[in-house]
């Protein structure tokens, strides 16, 4: 028998799950697939290229902090702090937490670019660093 | 009455130790308190530079540093609503008890602290800049133990 604040959890919990798209996602291609559907297009890892290399307007592009490629450890560009490698061939840490990827997508594109990153953003450059091999 | 010589040896041994060890005393370093670096704090704020132990700023300057993450030092560090309570609440209880370093610094940054530039006046230029050190904020390139809290002189190396 359901007590009714368990059934309410249960109604938040998928509700925010149907909001969201990727709460249950535990693994790159997982994420991957969460954001194109959330974007509704295909991802397109050219352009997610594009995006972490250049500079949109500011300071920093991604490549800063993370290298042209990102096979390779990073380096903070203003701390100079290691980063480890963005490429989940290379690090098996990456992309592999929902909550994780959201808030470095939300503080990072912030930087770079000044506002949140769209899905469709995200879904290319996570297509294009799945693609990266050692 | 019968006076104790080795008594009054022992209290003129002691009037004398309190007396230069005054004097040693009033040359001393801050007292920044160890605390074993709290796992979330090391996680969420020490990803991007050393997790700098709460002694280290007086308690209203942690609130204004957690307050503002999304404008932190020229990056967006903003956090959820929770951990940022969370990561608050364990760094004013731990932030300093030292009388000078509760003067809050300008610009939030404990480099610019009037403590921290007297105890590192010996520090030169050259050495801030080296490859190996970079820049006054990278405290565990001299500190092993920066992130407890723990700037001990004798255990502090500067690095080739």
């Amino acid at each position: 028998m359901f007590h009714s604040s368990r059934l309410s959890h249960w109604i938040a919990a998928a509700a925010a799950t149907a909001a969201n798209g990727f709460t249950q996602a535990s693994t790159p291609p997982d994420l991957l697939s969460a954001y194109t559907a959330q974007s509704g297009v295909t991802a397109q890892p050219v352009r997610g290229q594009e995006l972490f290399t250049t500079r949109h307007g500011r300071e920093w592009s991604c490549s800063s902090c993370h290298g042209a490629v990102p096979v390779q450890p990073g380096k903070h560009a203003a701390t100079g702090k290691a980063i480890g490698a963005m490429a989940p061939a290379v690090n098996a840490e990456r992309f592999a937490d929902a909550a994780k990827t959201e808030k470095w997508f939300r503080r990072n594109c912030n930087d770079v670019l000044g506002r949140e990153c769209t899905s469709s953003e995200k879904a290319d450059v996570l297509s294009w660093l799945l693609s990266l091999k050692p | 009455m019968k006076y104790n010589r080795n008594l009054i040896a022992a209290i003129w041994t002691a009037v004398g130790a309190l007396w230069f060890g005054q004097a040693a005393l009033a040359d001393d370093d801050v007292r920044i308190v160890t605390v074993p670096v709290l796992p979330k704090y090391k996680a969420e704020c020490g990803a991007c530079h050393t997790a700098y132990s709460p002694g280290l700023l007086p308690a209203a300057t942690w609130r204004h540093v957690m307050g503002n993450l999304t404008h932190h030092f020229g990056a967006d560090a903003s956090l959820d609503a929770a951990t940022a309570q969370e990561l608050l609440v364990w760094l004013t209880k731990y932030s300093t008890v030292d009388r000078r370093v509760r003067e809050e610094p300008p610009q939030d940054r404990i480099t610019r602290s009037p403590w921290f530039l007297r105890a590192h006046d010996e520090i030169s230029t050259a050495t801030w800049s080296s490859a190996a050190v970079r820049r006054a904020g990278n405290c565990a390139a001299c500190h092993p133990r920066a992130e407890q809290g723990d700037f001990n002189e004798r255990s502090a190396r500067i690095p080739r």
